[in-house]
């Protein structure tokens, strides 16, 4: 079995696992259940990803998808609840909304390039000068670093803008609200939250 | 045949995980099930541009001393950025529901519809009275 013949099947196989986890993930109805789950489904996807050549893009899936947003969901359930209370509803509508568009995206794909096409014209255009380009313009071996770090270097600032605008929004949603709790805590809507709602904090790790 | 399916194969499972995801954000009441349908959406999406980057008997893009055929680098930068970026907005998500069950007492898109509809209730009686 040739080599290329034998990563096909690594392929489908680990594609075929994220398939049966993300429908393990629909069906469970108990939430820490569901976190461990997301978990392997990521490490399965980083695996997928190794397969796929793109070493690095698997190495942060396995550590921020596998690890911080795992991480992440168990705070959420440990500040929340552990379980799905309503049993499933099985909806007609969102049944038929998702085979009207998965049938559109497999009917796009017949004129997508066949599976690990060289010819694709995604590889055509920049991408000869990217690889060709970057030992002698900025002398990092890895290609993917030169372009993160140095061609793409203004894409890779506002990614950095992007999660301290998020990071500020998480800490406006939990930490600075406790200091006005004090001040005006007689003013926050009382029906329905039960006296002994969890207090902020910790979710963020 | 075979040749057809092996070239497509990918797409189809990816688009079949995004589905599962989207039909999960749709039909689920469950905040927190929301955003991980959420996430495995996001994820099929990254899988869909890992895929068309890679090319037969390609390896990984770091340059080594041999001439050697690399998968396109550049949907993988495009995904690394993506995932960081993922991340920042799922944990925002999260301090969402957290922040929801603490007004609502619940994380069920039901019990916090209903909770909606009596404090209008409540409030329309009052500038009624």
């Amino acid at each position: 079995m040739t080599g290329a013949g034998m990563i096909t099947i690594v392929d489908i196989a680990l594609l075929t696992m994220l398939c049966f986890t993300a429908i393990a993930i629909m069906v469970l109805r108990h939430l820490f259940a569901v976190a461990a789950l997301t978990g392997a489904f990521s490490l399965l996807s980083a695996g997928l990803l190794v397969a796929l050549d793109a070493v690095d893009v698997a190495f942060t899936e396995a550590a921020v998808g596998a690890g911080i947003s795992t991480v992440l969901m168990l705070g959420t359930l440990a500040l929340t609840q552990r379980r799905e209370h309503r049993p499933p509803r099985f909806s007609l509508t969102a049944l038929l909304v998702v085979i009207a568009t998965g049938g559109a995206l497999i009917y796009a794909t017949s004129d997508m390039p066949a599976y690990g096409d060289p010819n694709a014209p995604a590889l055509k255009h920049v991408v000869p000068f990217y690889i060709e380009g970057s030992q002698n313009d900025i002398g990092v071996p890895n290609i993917v670093t030169s372009i993160l770090a140095s061609y793409r270097g203004y894409d890779t600032l506002g990614e950095v803008a992007v999660i301290f605008t998020a990071g500020i929004g998480v800490m406006f949603l939990l930490g600075l609200r406790r200091e006005d709790e004090d001040d005006e805590g007689a003013t926050r809507r009382g029906p329905g939250r039960p006296p002994d709602a969890p207090k902020p904090g910790g979710t963020k790790s | 045949m075979l040749d057809a399916i092996i070239a497509h194969y990918n797409y189809w499972l990816v688009i079949f995980l995004m589905m599962i995801g989207l039909y999960i954000v749709i039909s689920r009441g469950n905040l927190v099930k929301k955003i991980v349908g959420l996430n495995i959406f996001q994820t099929s999406v990254f899988l869909l541009y890992i895929t068309l980057g890679k090319v037969n008997g390609g390896t990984a893009p770091i340059l080594t001393d041999k001439p050697e055929t690399f998968s396109n680098p550049l949907p993988h930068v495009l995904i690394l950025t993506a995932i960081v970026v993922g991340v920042a907005t799922t944990a925002l998500g999260f301090a969402l529901v957290v922040r929801i069950r603490e007004s609502y007492g619940s994380i069920e898109e039901d019990d916090i519809l209903a909770t909606e509809r009596a404090e209008d209730e409540i409030a329309v009686n009052e500038a009624l009275s």
